[in-house]
């Protein structure tokens, strides 16, 4: 199970949080060349993620790069240099059609090639910004081999609906459930958008529990301070675990005596449910739990 | 590389590094470097910056550093930045980059 729990920004001009950009431990990091960069400091930028992704060893953490779309004077140059500078991801900002992505996946293969790379070892990530860009979610989802999430941008799509976020988030409500349809329909991620308020911790979980609960597989993230919230959230709980396994055990008891179906505490017990089990077993793990050292006497919980 | 005007790039950032260049009339490299790490490194930072300079073509640079120890990746960075301006080359061979 690939975690993209959190990608965390980093401002593509910044040297200081550049070098140090791992050390957060978020599941990916994300350079950006685009809206946090000056229009006159774009060629710096591009010198310093092209220098750093080459010579810094960024160890587990999946790296991306934002880039500036085609259709401005510096998305063809960005590409032709990160595709050699090899991050794991590029991510398209507002996208808006199929065809956006590709033609982006096009000039990445174009420059793999003359690169000697492998041709489609270097992955995309849409995102989609404003309200054409969600009307064809689906559309782009599937447009290109290349693709392995999708990623919410709320702050230009509230500007392109004529309104602005609440903290209770209705006006995102629609994009958010076409975006993580799009996404699981074609077998992709879907990562959720920022929360700008860094000093409203509260609101943050709230916001995170929310898209969790919603299907979302992570969050955009701008400040340090977010990723272990997120992490924290994301992880199974004890009770969350011990349930799994007891479900786990109880259909593995059906199957021998020749059932499918099974009842714990009283509850019917079928295959979408010890698929979520599973999931919630797997998700432990690779969050790093230790399941082997969990004291299976604590009560259990749904 | 032909030096038209000056070039600059960088910030006195922490970890960054600001480089400004010009062509040199005396026809040679000259680089004045200060750095809050001159003591630990500054031998390395100018060694490293003439082999960049010989490497990119550029033999007649007045170099001036400003360095708040920076990486060497980002002390490459920047004065790319700053030569290609100087220069006022806008279509880069990332191909020779790498």
């Amino acid at each position: 199970m690939k975690l993209r729990r959190t990608m965390l920004y980093v401002p593509g001009n910044n040297p200081n949080m550049v070098k140090d950009a791992h050390i957060y431990r978020s599941d990916a990091v994300m350079f950006d060349l685009e809206d946090s960069v000056a229009v006159q400091e774009k060629d710096a930028a591009r010198f310093l993620i092209f220098r750093a992704l080459t010579c810094i060893d960024y160890e587990n953490t999946e790296t991306v790069v934002r880039i500036n779309g085609l259709n401005t004077p510096f998305g063809e140059d960005d590409v032709r240099a990160m595709v050699r500078a090899r991050p794991d991801i590029i991510r398209l900002p507002k996208t808006e059609t199929p065809e956006d992505i590709e033609a982006v996946d096009a000039l990445i293969g174009a420059v793999e090639k003359e690169a000697g790379i492998e041709e489609g070892s270097i992955r995309l990530f849409a995102a989609i910004e404003n309200a054409r860009g969600v009307v064809n979610a689906y559309r782009i989802a599937v447009s290109s081999p290349r693709l392995v999430g999708i990623a919410f941008g709320a702050e230009d799509f509230v500007t392109n609906l004529n309104t602005q976020r609440s903290k209770e988030g209705m006006e995102l409500f629609t994009a958010r459930q076409e975006i993580l349809m799009a996404s699981r329909a074609a077998g992709l991620h879907a990562i959720d958008t920022v929360f700008s308020d860094v000093n409203d911790d509260e609101g943050f979980r709230r916001e995170v529990t929310l898209i969790k609960n919603m299907g979302f597989d992570g969050k955009s993230v701008i400040n340090p301070r977010q990723v272990s919230i997120v992490h924290e959230l994301y992880t199974p709980t004890i009770e969350q675990i011990n349930s799994a396994r007891k479900i786990l055990r109880a259909i593995e008891e059906a199957e021998k005596e020749g059932s499918g179906v099974a009842a714990v505490d009283g509850k019917m017990i079928d295959k979408p449910i010890v698929e979520r089990a599973r999931r919630t077993l797997e998700l432990a793990q690779v969050s790093g739990i230790y399941l082997d050292e969990i004291d299976e006497e604590v009560p259990n919980a749904e | 590389m032909n030096l038209i005007r000056t070039g600059k790039a960088g910030t006195l950032e922490s970890s960054d590094v600001m480089i400004t260049v010009r062509n040199n009339p005396a026809n040679d490299i000259e680089i004045k470097l200060k750095s809050i790490v001159e003591k630990q490194f500054g031998n390395h930072i100018r060694s490293f910056v003439t082999s960049l300079l010989e490497q990119m073509d550029v033999h007649s640079v007045i170099v001036d550093i400003d360095d708040r120890s920076a990486l060497d990746c980002v002390i490459r960075a920047r004065l790319e930045t700053a030569l290609y301006r100087a220069a006022g080359i806008k279509v880069f061979r990332w191909e020779e980059m790498e």
